[in-house]
Order: C-alpha cells, then sequence, then structure tokens
C-alpha cells in the first residue's frame, strides 16, 4: 500500500479508522447547508444575468453604482473574514479576552457593511432606482437583499455566540456552534466575492464591453 | 484524552481546535496557523485589488474585461475556500471535497443553463411591437 493509501485507512471516518470526530460530522452537516444556501443565491444570479438588460426605459447598473461604496463595503467583509478567524484561534487557546475582542472586531466590521449596503439601497430608492423600477432593479434589490439579510442574521449568531463563551465558557457544544458559524461568516464573503465581482464590476462595464 | 469524550454534546473535554483543525498528529502550533490566515488574507486583497485594477486600466483589453473579473473572482473564491473554510486534501476533508464538487456542478447547471435556455429564448420570441404589426 501506498503511504497515501495506508494514511486513508487509519484516517478515522473511513472504515478502519473508526468513526469521524463529531468536529468533523458537526462540521460536514453545516458544510451541506451553506452548499444549499450558495445554490439558492446561485439562482438568484441566473435571474440576475437573465433580467440584467431588462431595465424598462430605467437607469441601467452603469448610471446607479457607485464602486468606491462597494470597495468600502469589500473591505469591511474581508477584514471581518479575517478576525472572524482570529476570533477562530483564540478559542482554539481558550483565551476569553481575545475570543470576545475578535468577535467584537467581526461584529463592528459587518455592522459597517451592512450601513454602507442599506445606505446605497436608501441612496438608490431616493433616485427613484428602487426594486419596483424594473425587472433589472428587482433581481438587484432580491440577490444583494438576501446576502445583507444572511449578514443580518449572522450578526445576531455572533452576538449569541459572544454571550454563550462568556456564560457557559468554552464547552465543547459551544465550540461546534462557533464552528458552525466561522463556516457561515466565511461562505457570506465567497458569496460577497461573486456579487462584487460579478454585480458591480462586470455589471458597470460599458454596454459595447459586455458578453 | 480518549477519543470517547468527542462524542460526549456539552462535555469539556476533548481536544478539538473549533477551526483551522488540522487532522491528529500534524497539530499546528499558533504562530503557523495565523502564518497561513494571514497570507490567506494577504492573497484575497491582492486579487481583490486586482479585480478593481483591472476593471479602472485601459491597459487591458477591453473585450477580455468581462472574463478576467471572472477569472479573478474565481481565484479569490478558491483563495477564501482554502485559507478560511479549510478544504483541503486532508482524509477528513473527502466528504467536504465531493459535496462541493457536486455544489459547483448544480450552481453552474443553474447560472449558465438560465443564461442559454432564455438566449435562446429572447432569439426566438416575437418582439412586442413586431406582434401588433403582425394583427394589424
Amino acid at each position: 500500500m501506498s503511504a497515501e493509501a495506508v494514511a486513508l485507512s487509519q484516517a478515522t471516518g473511513h472504515g478502519a479508522g473508526g468513526p469521524a470526530p463529531k468536529r468533523i460530522i458537526v462540521g460536514y452537516g453545516f458544510w451541506i447547508f451553506l452548499l444549499s444556501d450558495v445554490i439558492m443565491f446561485s439562482s438568484f444570479f441566473a435571474a440576475y444575468a437573465v433580467l440584467f438588460k431588462n431595465t424598462a426605459g430605467g437607469p441601467a447598473a452603469q448610471q446607479l453604482f457607485d464602486l468606491r461604496n462597494t470597495a468600502a463595503e469589500t473591505a469591511c467583509l474581508l477584514g471581518s473574514t479575517f478576525t472572524c478567524a482570529m476570533a477562530g484561534l483564540a478559542v482554539g487557546e481558550r483565551s476569553q479576552k481575545w475570543t470576545q475582542l475578535a468577535l467584537l472586531a467581526t461584529g463592528l466590521l459587518g455592522v459597517a457593511f451592512i450601513s454602507l449596503e442599506l445606505r446605497e439601497f436608501a441612496g438608490l430608492m431616493a433616485r427613484g432606482a428602487g426594486p419596483t423600477r424594473s425587472a433589472f432593479l428587482s433581481s438587484f434589490f432580491t440577490l444583494v437583499g438576501c446576502h445583507g439579510v444572511h449578514v443580518t442574521v449572522g450578526l445576531l449568531w455572533l452576538g449569541t455566540m459572544m454571550a454563550q463563551f462568556y456564560a457557559k465558557g468554552f464547552r465543547q457544544n459551544i465550540r461546534h456552534r462557533f464552528l458552525c458559524f466561522s463556516l457561515f461568516w466565511h461562505a457570506l464573503d465567497i458569496i460577497w466575492v461573486a456579487i462584487f465581482s460579478l454585480v458591480y464590476l462586470v455589471g458597470t462595464l460599458p454596454q459595447e464591453l459586455l458578453p | 484524552m480518549t477519543t470517547e469524550h468527542e462524542f460526549d454534546a456539552g462535555s469539556n473535554v476533548g481536544e478539538d481546535r473549533a477551526v483551522g483543525a488540522e487532522s491528529a498528529g500534524e497539530e499546528r502550533t499558533l504562530g503557523q496557523e495565523f502564518r497561513s490566515y494571514a497570507l490567506g488574507l494577504t492573497l484575497a486583497l491582492a486579487l481583490t485589488a486586482a479585480s478593481f485594477w483591472v476593471r479602472g486600466t485601459e491597459l487591458v483589453y477591453g473585450p477580455s474585461l468581462a472574463v478576467a473579473l471572472l477569472v479573478l473572482a474565481v481565484a479569490q473564491m478558491g483563495i477564501h475556500l482554502i485559507f478560511f473554510l479549510h478544504i483541503t486534501t486532508d482524509p477528513d476533508n473527502t466528504n467536504n471535497v465531493l459535496a462541493l464538487a457536486f455544489g459547483v456542478l448544480i450552481v453552474c447547471l443553474i447560472v449558465f443553463g438560465s443564461l442559454w435556455v432564455m438566449e435562446h429564448l429572447n432569439h426566438n420570441m416575437v418582439s412586442t411591437e413586431e406582434m401588433l404589426r403582425m394583427q394589424r
């Protein structure tokens, strides 16, 4: 047997290695949920791509989006992904202080992201470019708004994680909940990468350069 | 520490790390894990900066911009998957990788399938003005 085959046969969750640790199983189950969430987002992306040119005589993406705002939102979310990873390291070290600080930083960056997004949405609606204006804007608000709702729910979850770490300590089940939270938060950043690249950067290309 | 405790929900024992978990035997130090996350952040920031730069520059051939941005986005998603979500080739990760592959397949079917079908529909459909003209 090759070294790789030996490693595989001795690994947990692969027969001879015995059952996988609970952490692996919890992560796998949550990963399946995240993938189903990604599939839901993909249908919103498909709707946006299909309806992109259906502006009903209203404003198109090129006139609406401010890329500086998008860059600021991206920086917030990328920073919060990193501080969330730092919280994971602090949990591994069982440090209450650093866990709470890193989670607080994650939450503040998340709040900054949501504020920027709400400000952008309010600005669009004030200019008469609300979700009811055209099929293009409906699909835009659905896609980006759905991501915003996910981030908001993530912030509520983040708050409960801070409270649970504070009140209950680093118990195994709490750590597993945190594992799921961090997977959720990182997955939201992946969705955002697709949004800022395709909706904002590609979407605002001049008409003749679009595929 | 025996593995028995691993299955004890709510137990205080168990040696699993929350995230960044490696299989037993190749436990990484805090410094190594930090450097791995810092590298992930650096790469993600570089790719983000590249996306915004490509979008604004005149140096890139115009019609290739959309594809270039798509490639940069896919690359950055890969960076996130590897460095933050810890999708690796580790045996513990086989199931996650297979689920991801299936997820990517479904996502591609939905997105490209929708675009393909709707493109053909648009192509074959009579426009409203033309329809009115024909009814006259």
